[in-house]
């Protein structure tokens, strides 16, 4: 979805995963992969991944922080990689920039751990997506609850968590729409509150219609 | 099609019931503008072996979404094979030289193929390498041809390799079953990881009577805790840690092991392994080595079912989807982190994973004084193999794939 129209259109998204030639086999090499890789790679192990792995919600956070607890055995590093919410960019930059930050940092306070090898590689992949509308519109909220209900996990995590580097704001497609075209403000911020990382997708998308079926049950 | 007899078609709808009607209707979304559009899936034999079991699945999916799918086999002689073997080995890095010959009878073949397989395909997908020199037969225009790489190329044997990289640069796209297993190619390299089948006989749900049966079968208690290895009785799988395992654990738990698996009827190897095996364990009653027959699914899924814990500690692996199958029958795991396994066990996420017999053992006593965490991994592993490693996903990612290749050209 490109742009907010008066009716909310539902779009879908497939993802490929594209391998890399770039891998890291100590935390220094990882500064280095950070600052190099493509903008589609920093997508792919932090939001993508967020997406794929939707059925946990305790300590998984992104690829870079996994692979620093259990391959580089640096428990600190990754609690401290797996607190950054994507919610909170709205650029790929911008989370760049802190993941190396606190990368290089920790290499810079500890710098025998800096060269240490890992158990295992982190291999650089990336994303590539084809995007597609499912030919299902919303004009009012109830029919807006009716399609959310049988949406697919794809779309939904389309829709509700990478709408931050579409939109470069700190909402989602969702809450965008209450507020911009319906004037719900109140029901787009509630929405917008709603923790992907202590919830499932499924029981993500639970909230968010008893959040719906609230606002309607006001009217 | 040539020679490809399709079994067992599962209609698209009948996954609706696990996977959601949602996740159902977006294939056939996703499918809409390939309707119509040619596609060809070629490997090297139309039974056995794990490319044959996928394609048997995905080909009838393909169909039903109104995808015009062939399936051709190339055909080879027994010294074709012979040389493909060779290769095999060697990519995976056994140690090999060979002769100038070698490579002419690989050529050959490929030519003598071109001229009687139908390659004009928009989509043509070589499954491995054996049949990657068809690429000469690519039509001209806007056909697009991957090459499917299903084997480990992480050590591949120089010569063989130096042989056959220009052909898979010669390619649109390369996939890979594991970022490890991938080569520096200058086509893109996607990862496609390996898939099971939800409905198939290995996996689909089965009735408590049947696995009681199974269990009366070989003689195993299903009132005791039952820890279980599936695997062909190779070294690499480490049957013998495994019940060096076992016994420590034995030293805190009453339960029962099971090693399940074939191969060693028709492999020379397989047999010193068997032997091996039965020395280590000694003639222990709760110890239950079971030659299982090659294709015996019914019996490994009720044996997975009836498991308190699953073990796969092999020493190296390819992707090892017994695993995935283990996980989608919500089992708790531990396994060695080699191969593709920490792909699908993500370390107290979806499994436990160990280095060494010792570890091995800790983290099935861990599993059996936690039995709370163990359904937890177990529930989460399943729900991994929901989201990553089913034929649907596989179907999706083809069927991605080949919107990406239509618009980049």
């Amino acid at each position: 979805m490109t742009a907010v129209t008066s009716r909310f259109e539902f779009y879908t998204v497939a993802y490929l995963t594209r391998i890399c030639n770039q891998k890291a086999s100590t935390l220094a090499q990882l500064v280095t992969g950070l600052d190099e890789c493509s903008d589609a790679s920093i997508f792919h192990h932090t939001f993508q991944t967020l997406g794929s792995h939707h059925f946990l919600t305790e300590g998984f956070s992104n690829d870079f922080a996994q692979w620093v607890l259990a391959a580089a055995n640096r428990t600190e590093l990754a609690e401290q990689l797996a607190a950054l919410d994507v919610r909170d960019y709205v650029s790929l930059a911008e989370l760049r920039s802190d993941l190396r930050r606190l990368v290089a940092d920790y290499c810079a306070a500890h710098p025998l751990y800096a060269e240490q090898q890992a158990l295992e590689d982190f291999n650089f992949c990336e994303s590539v997506d084809v995007t597609m509308s499912l030919g299902m519109q919303a004009a009012t909220l109830e029919e807006f609850r009716a399609v959310l209900e049988k949406l697919s996990h794809s779309s939904f995590y389309f829709h509700f968590i990478t709408s931050r580097l579409r939109l470069h704001l700190q909402t989602n497609d969702f809450s965008h729409w209450f507020s911009e075209m319906l004037g719900r403000e109140r029901l787009a911020s509630n929405v917008n509150r709603i923790d992907i990382y202590t919830n499932t997708l499924d029981g993500a998308r639970t909230k968010l219609l008893r959040l719906v079926d609230r606002e309607l049950s006001r009217q | 099609m040539s020679e490809t007899i399709l079994t067992d078609r599962i209609p698209l709808d009948e996954y609706a019931g696990l996977l959601g009607a949602a996740e159902i209707g977006e294939l056939r979304a996703l499918s809409r503008p390939l309707v119509g559009r040619e596609v060809c899936m070629v490997n090297t034999t139309a039974v056995g072996g794990g490319v044959a079991e996928i394609l048997n699945r995905l080909v009838p999916l393909m169909e039903e979404l109104d995808i015009r799918i062939r399936w051709e086999v190339m055909k080879g002689g027994e010294d074709f094979f012979e040389v493909t073997k060779a290769f095999h080995n060697a990519l995976h890095g056994v140690a090999y030289n060979p002769r100038k010959a070698d490579f002419g009878i690989f050529l050959d073949y490929n030519a003598r193929n071109r001229a009687h397989l139908d390659l004009g395909a928009e989509f043509t997908v070589i499954h491995d390498p054996q049949p990657m020199a068809l690429i000469e037969a690519r039509p001209a225009g806007k056909a697009h041809w991957v090459w499917r790489c299903h084997i480990d190329l992480s050590r591949p044997n120089e010569d063989v390799w130096n042989f056959l990289s220009p052909i898979a640069g010669r390619f649109d796209a390369s996939i890979f079953s594991s970022p490890e297993f991938a080569r520096q190619l200058p086509i893109p390299q996607y990862l496609f990881y390996p898939s099971i089948d939800p409905l198939s006989e290995k996996n689909r749900d089965l009735d408590a009577a049947y696995i009681q049966q199974v269990l009366a079968q070989y003689k195993i208690d299903p009132d005791r805790r039952i820890l279980t290895q599936i695997s062909r009785f190779d070294r690499l799988k480490d049957p013998v840690g495994v019940i060096r395992a076992y016994r420590i654990v034995k030293r805190y738990f009453d339960c029962q092991l099971v090693l399940a698996g074939g191969g060693a009827a028709d492999d020379p190897e397989g047999r010193v392994v068997l032997q091996n095996v039965r020395r280590e364990a000694d003639g222990d009653p709760d110890i239950h080595v079971l030659e299982l027959p090659a294709w015996s699914p019914l019996e490994v899924n009720a044996l997975q079912r009836a498991s308190t814990v699953v073990i796969q500690k092999s020493l190296r692996e390819g992707f090892g989807l017994t695993v995935a199958e283990a996980l989608w029958k919500k089992k708790p795991v531990v396994a060695s982190a080699v191969g593709g396994i920490p792909i699908q066990v993500i370390h107290k996420h979806t499994g436990l994973l160990a280095h060494s017999v010792e570890g091995t053992a800790y983290q099935i006593r861990y599993l059996l004084s936690h039995p709370d965490i163990a359904a937890r991994l177990g529930e989460q592993g399943h729900q991994h193999v929901r989201a990553n490693f089913l034929i649907t996903q596989n179907l999706r990612r083809y069927l991605t794939l080949f919107l990406l290749l239509d618009s980049h050209s």
